[in-house]
């Protein structure tokens, strides 16, 4: 049985439901990210699992026991906050080991306990500093050693990454990781960057308007998004509107270049219009790589990336973007040049609502 | 279980203060016996002494306004521009009158202006005006340097002063026309404060022997019935006035903001 | 200001010269402060502190503080320093809790702006006016007063209060003590973060623990300064007691002013004397303050 299992979670606040049927089992030391544009219910159901909401209906079990009735001081759950949240007026030492005081737990065990944690995010002579005189990283990380020192079961984490610099974001996800998997802690990441969600989630649950769209490896999600909200929110995407040609033979067209898809089209028929996806990283216009499919098109921008160049291509009325790595022996195409992009017939997805 | 505690802190406050209110109302109504009436408000209006004395403090309020407008936006200003560094010790010396009682500070100002002084101001009643005005402009300086400076705060006085300088302006000119329009909503919410802390004020104009409004209310008090309670409606009214116009510019100037 | 002016751009080229040059003309612009200040704030007050050790022919003297410790204005001392901090604490508890009642106590919105507006008309309500109102709501024949002896039974004079005492000049400071607490303390209660408190429960603690740990220590520098400033508030306060008790009440303010006027002691030095007893009593408090909230604010920049 999951350690921490969700049935049939629902939230409503006056009109709205926020928060609809959401179902979600996490195993004992799995890191699970919930992932959506603001609004879409990811931090509501957090906050629920803290306690800080209460459920409208459904189920909260952790190890088995419901969870839902107990306050947020019963439940013996960790949680960092984006805006780090530590105490002003304790130390970064007190702020860590708030969590033992209150529960009784003084003297060498909660000195060594602190220290410990300290060390775990690898700040182990600030004890006696005050939160102001630390760095937003700094900050961040002593609350989650602040979260982690009572040892809670499961550990929430509220997109504690937002509020940093890019760099110090990337170097604190990969610390969060390395000390949960250290730890083998149950953990709930919420976040609204798929780049965040993607790099350190052992599965994602990708959220809109208050439903889970689709729960999967990180892999899953990327390369096989179920739906097309899901295809559009992680990772860049071309959305392409296609007219069925021949649906025995899964023949589509593209601006009135026939292609033969490796997926069936099911009950389309012909004339139909569908909707295909396609990766910008999918496609090249290298001669003869990786292709048995291609269109033909007419370049309209091309952007320098840095490590890779962004083109946008025009076939008939569709707008396809791709990218190749960069190198310095490439010739950017130029704006106006016909270009032929190839790429793998089932790297098209189907996109079905 | 809160909100009942809530509810019950709430009424206490409001009862307190509004009981007093209420029996300071009904009392100025009860001149005629057994009726309410207004005789207590037409009787306190129809007062020479009333009028004079009222007028008298008004004048005062206006000229102390405009006073600490002239002495305190310029030194606000500049403070901010020049010398940020003096900041913690002017905010230091303006706090000083919420901490010297007033009667000190104008029994010094009798010992030190008499008429053997130096500076002999209360020896003529032009000079003893002055000295009044001075007195309220100290009492009036903690409310009014605090609504400027948190004035001056949102906006960026040196890209302006810069900006103006740039294209020409001398200092009279950049503080006239850039920066007193963009405190005034600051500079008029000190003015009202100062107006209503003036009209009242007792202390000083008594001990200067100044025919101000607070003294005349205190004379009234000692010696009639009715009319010390439709006086105190009065100031009550006067002062809510003064609040209010303080909450009205403050509204305004947020719609303006959010237009721009 | 001109020269400063022209100054500039040869300042760009050579800064030592132009710090140098311009220093005196920066103090110049607040001159006009400073003047006013040291004439009007600063030697009034230096006046009084240097008159209380000095004889009329001006020769240093201790007795004029000693003159202070007689029973009589010993008494006053003690009785002002009594109602203003009693004023004081119960407006601080008063205050904190009304504001907290509104901040924290999931009371509608809406009642927060006209509870702030109030406050601030209450606060700056003070002085004689204030006193006519209290004495029409429980002088001897107020509204108050006058409706508990005849619907309750209760007659407050028999029951031992008066108005012109200590807890009726008490009850009339509360008046703009608590609207002064509520505007200073709610900006302080806003600042509480809903994620300190978040926090705290989430690792544990119950909200006791919570305000005792936490809010509270957060709180304490704001509250100390409100304390400190009602109390100076309620020491100084000479027109609501002149108004309310005529002279009847003996307290500090009172008797300077009597004295200022001549009616009482014939010892201008006495006066001044009694001035700087004033002055070091507020001094106190505010140094305490001071002291206190540097203490308990090191985690502040």
């Amino acid at each position: 049985m999951a350690f921490l299992d969700i049935k049939n979670l629902e939230k409503v606040f006056g009109q709205n439901r926020v928060v609809k049927d959401f179902n979600l089992a996490i195993e004992k030391g799995e890191f699970i990210s919930l992932l959506g544009p603001s609004g879409c219910g990811k931090t509501t159901v957090l906050r629920m699992v803290a306690g800080f909401e209460t459920s409208s209906s459904g189920a909260i079990l952790i190890d088995g026991k419901d969870v839902v009735s107990k306050r947020p001081n019963q439940r013996n759950i960790g949680m960092v906050f984006q805006a780090y949240a530590l105490f002003p007026n304790l130390t970064v030492a007190q702020n860590v080991g708030f969590g033992l005081k209150v529960k009784g737990i003084a003297g060498s065990e909660a000195d060594n306990r602190v220290a410990e944690m300290l060390k775990l995010i690898g700040l182990p002579d600030l004890g006696n500093r005050y939160p102001f005189q630390l760095s937003g990283g700094q900050q961040q990380r002593v609350a989650l050693a602040r979260a982690l020192a009572p040892k809670p079961q499961v550990l929430l984490l509220d997109e504690p990454l937002s509020a940093l610099d890019a760099k110090i974001r990337v170097s604190l996800r990969e610390e969060i990781r390395m000390i949960q998997q250290q730890l083998g802690i149950t953990t709930v990441f919420v976040t609204h960057d798929q780049e965040e969600a993607l790099s350190i989630s052992d599965r994602i649950v990708v959220m809109n308007g208050g439903r889970a769209d689709q729960i999967g490896t990180p892999f899953d999600i990327y390369n096989r998004p179920s739906t097309r909200f899901v295809a559009s929110f992680v990772g860049t995407l071309n959305l392409i509107e296609a007219k069925v040609i021949d649906p025995a033979a899964n023949r589509i067209s593209i601006g009135d270049q026939a292609i033969t898809l490796k997926e069936p089209l099911g009950a389309a028929k012909v004339g139909d219009t569908i909707s295909l996806a396609l990766r910008p990283e999918a496609g090249s216009i290298v001669e003869g790589a990786n292709g048995d499919t291609a269109l033909v098109g007419q370049v309209m921008t091309s952007n320098f990336l840095g490590s890779v160049i962004r083109t946008r291509m025009k076939v008939g009325t569709a707008v396809i973007s791709f990218d190749m790595f960069n190198s310095p022996g490439l010739t950017p195409p130029s704006v106006g040049e016909t270009v032929t992009l190839r790429f793998t017939a089932s790297d098209l997805l189907i996109i079905r609502e | 279980m809160k909100r009942i505690w809530a509810w019950g802190a709430l009424t206490f406050g409001l009862l307190y203060f509004f009981l007093p209110l209420i029996g300071m109302t009904n009392f100025s109504l009860k001149m005629r016996r057994g009726e309410y009436s207004f005789d207590a408000y037409a009787r306190v209006l129809a007062d020479p002494k009333f009028q004079e004395t009222f007028g008298f403090s008004v004048m005062m309020a206006l000229f102390t306004i405009l006073f600490g407008i002239f002495l305190i936006v310029p030194t606000a200003y500049w403070v901010r521009l020049k010398m940020p560094g003096l900041r913690p010790y002017i905010e230091f010396v303006t706090l000083l009158p919420l901490v010297i009682p007033a009667i000190v500070i104008v029994f010094g100002y009798i010992r030190l202006y008499n008429t053997s002084s130096w500076l002999p101001l209360t020896g003529t009643t032009t000079g003893t005006n002055l000295l009044l005005m001075f007195g309220y402009a100290t009492l009036a300086l903690p409310y009014m340097y605090r609504a400027v400076d948190t004035g001056l705060r949102t906006i960026d006085v040196t890209t302006l002063t810069e900006a103006a300088q740039s294209l020409g302006a001398g200092w009279i000119t950049i503080l006239s026309r850039i920066i007193l329009p963009n405190v005034l909503v600051a500079v008029l919410s000190g003015a009202f404060l100062t107006f209503a802390i003036v009209i009242g004020e007792f202390t000083m104009a008594a001990l200067l022997n100044r025919p101000a409004f607070g003294p005349y209310m205190q004379l009234l008090g000692a010696n009639r019935a009715y009319e010390p309670a439709a006086l105190a409606v009065i100031a009550f009214g006067i002062t809510w006035a003064c609040m209010g116009l303080i909450q009205l510019v403050t509204r305004f100037s947020k719609h303006t903001r959010a237009q721009r | 200001m001109q020269s400063d002016k022209t100054s500039v751009p040869a300042a760009t080229v050579t800064m030592p010269v132009r710090t140098r040059r311009t220093l005196p003309l920066n103090w110049l612009g607040v001159l006009p402060f400073a003047i006013f200040v040291t004439l009007f704030l600063i030697m009034p007050t230096m006046k009084i502190v240097v008159g209380a050790f000095q004889t009329p022919d001006g020769s240093l003297t201790l007795d004029n503080i000693r003159g202070l410790f007689t029973p009589s204005i010993m008494a006053a001392y003690w009785i002002s320093i009594k109602i203003s901090l009693a004023s004081a604490i119960l407006g601080c508890i008063i205050g904190f809790g009304v504001s907290a009642a509104v901040v924290l106590g999931g009371l509608p919105q809406w009642i927060r702006g006209p509870l702030l507006t109030f406050s601030g008309v209450a606060s700056n309500f003070a002085g004689v006016p204030l006193a006519f109102a209290f004495l029409a709501t429980l002088g001897p024949v107020g509204i108050l007063t006058v409706f508990l002896k005849t619907q309750l039974g209760l007659d407050l004079r028999l029951l031992g209060f008066n108005l012109l005492s200590f807890w009726g000049l008490t009850l009339t400071y509360l008046f703009f003590q608590i609207p002064l607490m509520v505007l200073i303390i709610t900006p302080a209660l806003d600042g509480l973060k809903r994620e300190w408190r978040e926090a705290a429960e989430i690792l544990g603690a119950s909200g006791p623990q919570y305000w005792r740990m936490v809010a509270f220590p957060i709180l304490f520098p704001s509250l100390l300064g409100t304390l400190a400033l009602l109390f100076a508030n309620a020491f100084g306060a000479v027109a609501t007691a002149i108004a309310l008790t005529g002279s009847s009440l003996n307290i500090v303010p009172i008797l300077l002013f009597a004295q200022i006027r001549g009616d009482v002691l014939g010892d201008p030095h006495l006066g001044y004397a009694l001035a700087f007893g004033m002055i070091v009593i507020t001094g106190i408090a505010n140094t305490l303050y001071i002291w206190l909230r540097a203490r308990s604010e090191r985690w502040l920049k």
